[in-house]
């Protein structure tokens, strides 16, 4: 029984893992964007890009990678067609962020349909493998981990330590933080605080895309209309959950996936739609309770 | 606003649909196909004929009722992105209640089940306004977070609760024909809503040009500080602000179930509340001009089809110009920036002349 117990549990680990990858990578990007005092509602159109151009490039290329590269590069380029849009000519973030949504839903579509002739979906791709270390890969209990090895899984472990160090441990990222959380002050030193915004807002388009692209070459084979089904959203709500801080919010979306693996593997009495609504539930007690004590907090100080 | 503001951002407006129309072109000939083709057979399925045109008249009628619905909480300051929850919870207190009170008259059914809606949507507005005024959360995020409670919800109640015993469907039953909206045209999905909603735009034009409330919403919305010093009372007129926004939604979803479908039918909604803020953002959040600008979207819309068969493209092209509007849209320094650009040649011109 301990180790049937065992074996259920770890694939359980294992599959919150694979559903906190896109989660976490897009959570890190908003993490990066709200850092430097900007909102991306976009979030999820910007995946919905990664996941087709992923796709895309796999058919060109017949190589996986490149559907990884491309995903990453169409989305530091709808990044930074939204930064302009918002640094040059002062868009209303909000409105703008539905409008790119809006935009990717109908253009993923429309190509879907002239490169494989299908609305709904596309053709199959070759998926992006995992790697195998050899010889670590039979070592006993352990071997698992270097067994079919998701290399998504170890740049997002590489970006959140990298993001965390940047933002806490060196003079660019305590610029990002001084932009958002003042930014009339940060311009008043000299800081240049649009420059900051830009790469900030290219760089967190990138790791959106990156993350949709893992839904259509490594979880899927293909692209599938509207796959991201409101990831982009969830990973707003994990990186506010998280505190928005890079460990914050991966662990949020972690904690975010781990709820979606029990609905989809295990057989609980709870409604199927409750638990997709926890993350969202989570989040509004969480920004409430801390509102509160913030409030308060300040009452006390007078 | 005086006369020469209002033609000003009529031509911001337009700059801002040209842009995307051209933008889409270039999308178009990419794909191989004629963008004039496409267009004109959008155009085509949109006002070609009585049917036409009363399909997009139908399709406006809850992008209208959306757009409204963002510009009363525009006016007062608030930021409502939570039209499409606000929507789904007011079409499920319609259904439910014209469900409840099957066998009463059919007016009374209706007024019932439109002020349930209306209430109900409405509550929901509320709390979106004492998030942001009391708890000085972030509007947007906490409106984006009720969304999907509410959508999720509604979902769940007509997957279990509601759903009929025998239906395979994720919908409630449907309640007796006899209570739907009169339809304008035989045959077409036009119903009275519209009616109701022109209604609506004009009585919300003469609220805030001629009330006391409405001249206070406008005031608290340009200036929480000179409201507060001129003696409104501003938790009081951001509720009722956000009862009446919400309410709209409502009353949007409301419309949606009793003139289409007679039932609420999980996800009915292709993100109305969404294409209603770019309806109103675009009509610079005038009841009048939510008029044109929800007729424009709902052509768009109902073009669809007919671009779709006659020039062989997906009809998804026109969620491609309207992502793009709604970009530019958010954008009206871009026309803005441009329109300087033409002023500044044209004066260059004159003296170079």
């Amino acid at each position: 029984m301990v180790s049937l117990d065992y074996i259920f549990t770890s694939e359980m680990l294992f599959a919150a893992i694979r559903l906190t990858i896109p989660l976490a990578l897009a959570a890190l990007g908003t993490t990066i964007i709200e850092k430097s005092g900007v909102i991306n509602l976009g979030v999820e159109g910007i995946m919905l890009m990664g996941a087709f151009f992923a796709v895309l490039g796999v058919e060109y290329s017949k190589k996986p990678i490149m559907g990884m590269f491309l995903a990453l590069i169409v989305g530091a380029l709808l990044g930074a067609i939204y930064a302009v849009f918002v640094l040059k000519f002062n868009a209303n973030q909000s409105v703008l962020g539905i409008g790119l949504n809006v935009f990717a839903s109908g253009i993923t579509v429309v190509l879907t349909r002239n490169v494989w002739g299908s609305e709904g979906l596309s053709e199959s791709v070759e998926q992006l493998k995992g790697l195998t270390i050899p010889y670590l890969s039979k070592v006993p209990y352990v071997g698992k981990l270097f067994t079919n090895i998701n290399i998504y899984l170890v740049i997002l472990l590489l970006l959140v330590f990298l993001t965390h160090w940047f933002i806490y441990y060196t003079k660019y990222g305590l610029r990002l933080r001084a932009i958002g959380e003042n930014r009339e002050a940060a311009e008043t030193v000299g800081i240049a605080v649009k420059k900051y915004q830009f790469y900030a807002i290219t760089i967190s388009g990138a790791l959106a895309a990156l993350g949709g692209s893992y839904l259509s070459i490594v979880q899927n084979n293909r692209f599938v209309t509207d796959m991201v089904a409101g990831r982009g959203f969830m990973a707003i709500a994990a990186n506010i959950f998280g505190n928005q801080t890079p460990i914050g919010s991966t662990i949020a979306s972690f904690l975010f996936a781990f709820a979606q693996a029990i609905r989809i593997n295990l057989e609980v009495s709870i409604p199927d739609q409750f638990l997709q609504m926890l993350p969202y539930i989570l989040t509004l007690v969480a920004i409430s309770i801390m509102s509160v004590k913030k409030i308060k907090y300040n009452k006390k100080r007078g | 606003m005086n006369r020469r503001k209002i033609s000003f951002n009529i031509v911001v407006s337009m700059i801002a649909i040209i842009f995307s129309l051209i933008i889409s072109g270039v999308f178009i000939m990419i794909l191989g196909d004629n963008p004039l083709l496409v267009y004109s057979s959008m155009l085509d399925g949109a006002f070609g004929d009585l049917n036409a045109l009363s399909n997009t008249l139908s399709k406006a009628i809850p992008l209208m009722l959306c757009g409204l619905s963002f510009s009363f909480a525009a006016k007062g300051g608030v930021f409502n992105i939570g039209s499409e929850g606000q929507l789904y919870i007011g079409a499920i207190a319609a259904t439910f209640t014209a469900l409840l009170m099957d066998g009463y008259p059919r007016g009374i059914v209706i007024i019932s089940s439109f002020i349930a809606a209306f209430l109900v949507a409405g509550l929901l507005g509320i709390l979106l306004g004492v998030a942001k005024a009391k708890l000085n959360l972030n509007e947007v995020i906490v409106a984006i977070m009720l969304n999907y409670i509410v959508m999720l919800f509604c979902s769940w109640l007509v997957n279990g609760p509601m759903k009929p015993e025998d239906s395979m469907v994720a919908q409630t039953e449907m309640f007796r024909n006899d209570y739907m909206l009169k339809k304008l045209l035989d045959k077409t999905q036009l119903t009275s809503a519209f009616i109701i909603g022109i209604l609506l735009c004009f009585l919300l034009y003469i609220f805030f040009k001629k009330t006391r409330l409405g001249y206070n919403i406008n005031v608290l919305g340009k200036n929480k500080n000179a409201a507060h010093a001129s003696g409104i009372n501003i938790g009081r007129t951001i509720i009722i602000t956000m009862l009446i926004s919400g309410g709209l939604s409502g009353i949007a979803g409301a419309t949606e179930v009793f003139g289409k479908y007679g039932r609420f039918i999980d996800g009915f909604s292709p993100g109305f509340g969404f294409t209603g803020i770019a309806v109103s953002v675009l009509a610079a959040n005038n009841p009048i001009g939510i008029i044109f600008t929800s007729i424009l979207f709902g052509a768009m819309d109902a073009g669809a089809m007919k671009m779709s068969y006659a020039a062989g493209i997906s009809s998804n092209m026109v969620k491609v110009i309207q992502g793009l509007s709604i970009m530019f849209i958010a954008t009206p320094n871009i026309a803005k920036h441009i329109i300087s650009k033409i002023k500044q040649a044209k004066n260059k011109e004159s003296i170079d002349g």
